[in-house]
């Protein structure tokens, strides 16, 4: 079908608005860069020199460091054992009839609207009457609920995509369940798995509000360390932090995105 | 069955025990030096109505509206984009531009905003080096700073709200409207744009929801001169260990949040009866 002036016309506004909101999209991240490698301390555009002292001085931090170790221990531990659980009820929704199932679906799926900061706060209520503030499995229970939702949703989609009659094919032929579920099963769901822990342990490394509510000094995860260090110092250490997070949150996607199909996890593939 | 559901009904318990134990503290005195609460009293929900916090609610809603409907304006052209364009590396690379910032944490995303807008930052360098302005153009602490940040932590999931609606819509009824003579203004705003309503719907209450739980976009670009009520909470708890009425603010904002989620969905609906398909 030949293509009138004005249909060109048209196409051509349409991609110019797509690159421009692509622009807002990446406009911090480009800003935050050039700002990483400027020399100097107060913030000046365009930069006069350049330099990698910030990146020295952002990995040397010793509250960043800490950080980022309380944020491995924290987000190793919800987001496995988030996995386990959400993949596990994914499996009895998709399977089994059982009661008060859409009740405890509901319940879990609630920190999807309900903010933080509440959640938080619950959290940190509740550690106080039992005596478990201040340690790290009041901070890997509120992250284990927070990221919940994500890793049922996904494993959820593929299970929904998964052809059941290799089950049948396979229990037909003798396999006992647990064969089944071990051999067939898991083996099928296995990116539905990766990209949901994948998920999880990204959601829950980043998770700010929340921690903020029940972390201690000595627990503080690296969102809350870098929330300090934002109000108390004002030099470019903070930039060049932000970048190498830029950067390995980008490759994580990138890698994320070649192996498991983000347009297939997402839902978001063109039917027809 | 139950070895597959026990784990979750835990979780659930404990989601269920942290929000049972908000309800209770909102319900209970403050008792001033003291971490422990007084005794049940619904006073927390009356100074409630002291037009401070009043104030607080409609500034966080008109915040969150302002928002949702920023996002939704900014988001769509970029879902249909996504969904539509034919390039598959076009396609990954829009993805990947999509996907990244929603893992990037509210943090780095504020910092960074607070260097493009602040008034040493990226725009005003820019306007004041071309002589469009003399003096700073002030972003940082006014409501149309901590929007413009917060429409860009919102944006992923939008787009992938909206991007998921439009995937599934069936591009016959686009071509039999298009075959029919219809332009492509027409065959949007006739096909697609109705059919991605409910698409429409899950962005705008999800944008709503992770607006009102946004803590440290407010907070660091707001300066305390933009609030919102998780900024209120905050204060209250850890500044005067006020933890009765933090609870209380929660517990209200929560069914506020409800309230206004059952609305949106509720106009949807009789949206989708209105309008022929």
């Amino acid at each position: 079908m030949p293509r009138s002036t004005y249909q060109r016309l048209l196409g051509f506004i349409g991609k110019l608005v797509v690159v421009l909101i692509l622009g807002f999209l990446v406009l911090p991240a480009a800003v935050v860069t050039i700002a990483a490698f400027n020399d100097k301390a107060i913030l000046s555009f365009p930069p006069q020199a350049w330099s990698m002292r910030w990146f020295a001085k952002a990995i040397a931090y010793q509250d960043f460091r800490d950080g980022f170790r309380n944020g491995l221990i924290v987000t190793a531990w919800s987001s496995t054992v988030a996995l386990a659980v959400g993949a596990m009820f994914a499996f009895a929704l998709n399977r089994y009839r059982f009661r008060f199932k859409r009740v405890i679906e509901g319940v879990l799926l609630s920190p999807l609207v309900i903010p933080h900061f509440t959640v938080g706060l619950g959290f940190l209520i509740l550690a106080a009457q039992i005596g478990w503030n201040r340690s790290y499995t009041v901070v890997i229970a509120c992250h284990i609920v927070l990221v919940l939702p994500f890793v049922l949703r996904s494993v959820y989609v593929s299970l929904r995509n998964l052809d059941q009659s290799y089950e049948r094919a396979a229990a037909s032929l003798g396999a006992s369940p647990l064969r089944v579920m071990v051999t067939i099963t898991l083996p099928l769901l296995l990116p539905g798995l990766v990209s949901g822990w994948l998920f999880a342990a990204m959601l829950s490394f980043n998770e700010f509000t929340a921690s903020l509510f029940v972390t201690a000094q000595r627990t503080q995860t690296l969102p809350v360390a870098m929330y300090n260090y934002v109000r108390e110092f004002a030099d470019p250490s903070m930039a060049a932090l932000s970048v190498m997070y830029i950067a390995a949150t980008a490759a994580l996607i990138i890698f994320a995105n070649a192996y498991l199909g983000l347009g297939k996890v997402l839902n978001i593939e063109q039917t027809r | 069955m139950r070895t597959f559901a026990a784990p979750a009904l835990l979780c659930a318990f404990g989601l269920v025990a942290a929000l049972a134990a908000v309800l209770q503290f909102s319900l209970r005195a403050y008792v001033p030096g003291s971490l422990d609460p007084g005794g049940f009293t619904l006073a927390n929900f009356t100074d409630l109505l002291k037009p401070l916090y009043a104030r607080v609610f409609i500034d966080t809603v008109w915040i969150c509206f302002l928002t949702a409907v920023s996002t939704l304006i900014v988001g769509y052209p970029l879902a249909y984009a996504l969904v539509r364009s034919q390039n598959a590396i076009l396609k990954s690379t829009l993805l990947v531009i999509v996907v990244t910032p929603l893992f990037l944490g509210e943090v780095v995303r504020t910092y960074s905003w607070i260097i493009v807008l602040g008034n040493n930052g990226f725009i005003n360098s820019i306007l004041l080096h071309l002589g469009i302005v003399r003096q700073p153009v002030q972003f940082m602490f006014t409501t149309f700073g901590v929007v413009v940040a917060l429409v860009h932590v919102t944006m992923p999931v939008m787009v992938i709200m909206l991007a998921a609606a439009l995937s599934h819509i069936d591009r016959d009824y686009q071509r039999a409207a298009e075959s029919l003579g219809a332009g492509p203004v027409r065959v949007f705003l006739t096909v697609t744009l109705p059919l991605s309503m409910p698409g429409v719907v899950a962005g705008v209450t999800t944008a709503f929801a992770w607006t009102f739980s946004a803590f440290a976009t407010p907070q660091l670009i707001g300066g305390g001169r933009v609030n919102m009520i998780s900024n209120l909470v905050y204060q209250l708890g850890f500044a005067s260990f006020n933890f009765p009425f933090a609870a209380s603010l929660c517990v209200t904002g929560l069914a506020l949040t409800i309230v206004v989620l059952s609305m949106l969905r509720l106009a949807s609906r009789r949206l989708e009866t209105i309008e022929p398909h």
